[in-house]
């Protein structure tokens, strides 16, 4: 049995609160293996109009169990008479994690706006374990992004602040997991409703060691050869 | 086959009643990942349950434990579930889930005053249960045990319970890697059950042992 548990999970998702609602973040890219299955995917899924979810792991499993709480929730929404809260939600996808943990392998993030609570995330990683939280990261790329939030966190950012910062961050999880790349993919959840947003892969700042990208070789003016060693 | 953990959690009778002291750490492999995480928590008006072990299957049995008092609310006959019963219940369901070779992954302190009466259990993944004046799981059964059986008395007083307490949990930051430093104190008595605020513990490392640890050996560590 091995405890180190830490699955390769090819993917950097983000949910983040601000004051008045939420911002969820993600990379676009699906691998099978060395291959980029999907280099522009979605993987922040809609469960409600106002409740997204983020997924990781898996594509099959987290595909499926979205879709399952879709559903539930669909049928909820009906009974009850009004949208469904952030925190009902959560409590299916955990529901469909905890009791299928032999099967299933896939880590999400729930986050939405509903009017009694506001703006809530919730994680659920591998397991079933259901933690509510300011913010939250996942998938193989978050590894990167543990001390950067220690750092750049804080509490009652403005929507703005919150976006940049989720999407600084995916970008700094890109440039380091090989498992991470494309897009950067935001939806904001508040009180008037879901915006979302598309940052393409050239649009995003350069960290260390990344080069502005060039139109070609023959653009750059030729340089002389190297020297000769000199000694 | 466990993924989110906790570690220790560490329990003692003492003059008024039970504490319980737990951090508030929840580890993913090697990675400390949540770090405010209560892991102990009141069960109907008596009780007290702390664990150790996969967070998920504690939140399951908070849930089955929920429904228990629930239903003892429901016959509102004027008794309740006092912690012998729901230590009793928690033995046979852990028990039971060993049977079927489906376990729930957890190392269970179940502390609480009835009556009078101090009780103070443990209860593990396997079904292995037993009662004692200290109790502790994980790594605190190495650490803080031994401590306890020097330092615990039958008449402690609340300051020196947490005190004694507050000497496992620091122990254990220093020497058990899954432990975080915020820890919470619970107690219980028969008035009730207190969880306290999320706290950190000093720590000392001005040993010149620690300053000069190579000194007239160059070369060792």
């Amino acid at each position: 049995m091995d405890t180190d548990a830490p699955h390769s999970m090819g993917t950097t998702i983000i949910g983040v609160t601000y004051n008045g609602g939420v911002v969820l973040g993600a990379d676009s890219r699906t691998s099978t293996g060395v291959y980029v299955a999907n280099r522009a995917s979605d993987k922040i899924t809609q469960l409600t109009d106002n409740v997204y979810v983020c997924r990781s792991g898996s594509a099959a499993d987290s595909q499926i169990v979205s879709d399952y709480v879709r559903y539930f929730l669909h049928q909820h929404t009906i009974q009850l008479g009004q949208p469904a809260t952030v925190k009902v939600a959560a409590n299916l996808v955990r529901l469909l994690a905890y009791n299928n943990k032999n099967l299933l392998q896939t880590g999400l993030i729930v986050g939405g706006w509903d009017k009694y609570e506001g703006g809530k995330i919730y994680g659920i990683p591998l397991g079933g374990t259901i933690i509510e939280q300011p913010f939250a990261i996942g998938g193989s790329g978050s590894s990167y992004l543990y001390g950067f939030f220690d750092q750049a966190w804080k509490e009652g950012m403005t929507k703005d602040e919150a976006e940049q910062l989720v999407v600084k961050a995916v970008s700094l999880a890109i440039a380091r997991d090989g498992a991470s790349g494309g897009v950067v993919r935001t939806v904001i959840i508040n009180s008037e409703g879901v915006t979302r947003n598309f940052y393409p892969g050239d649009k995003l700042p350069l960290w260390h060691e990344e080069l502005e990208p060039q139109f070609s070789l023959l653009d750059i003016p030729s340089s002389p050869g190297p020297e000769p060693m000199n000694i | 086959y466990p993924y989110v953990t906790g570690t220790s959690v560490v329990g003692v009778k003492y003059k008024d009643g039970i504490l319980m002291a737990s951090d508030m750490g929840a580890s993913y492999g090697s990675t400390l990942r949540y770090k405010s995480v209560e892991r102990m928590k009141p069960i109907g008006k008596h009780s007290l349950l702390g664990a150790s072990g996969e967070i998920s299957d504690f939140q399951e049995i908070l849930r089955y434990l929920d429904e228990l008092i629930l239903y003892d609310n429901m016959w509102d006959d004027g008794n309740s579930l006092g912690p012998k019963e729901v230590h009793s219940y928690l033995t046979r369901v852990m028990y039971n889930r060993r049977n079927k070779f489906n376990p729930l992954w957890n190392s269970l302190v179940l502390g609480g005053v009835k009556n009078g009466k101090k009780y103070l259990g443990t209860v593990s993944m396997i079904g292995v249960h037993f009662e004692d004046n200290h109790v502790a799981t994980g790594f605190g059964n190495h650490l803080a045990r031994p401590i306890l059986r020097e330092e615990w008395r039958e008449d402690l007083s609340y300051e020196d319970g947490v005190k004694l307490l507050e000497k496992c949990m620091r122990v254990l930051l220093y020497r058990d890697r899954s432990a975080v430093n915020k820890i919470q104190i619970a107690k219980i008595t028969e008035e009730g059950v207190s969880i306290s605020k999320p706290y950190s513990l000093r720590t000392f490392w001005e040993f010149n042992a620690f300053r000069n640890p190579t000194v007239g050996a160059e070369g060792s560590w």
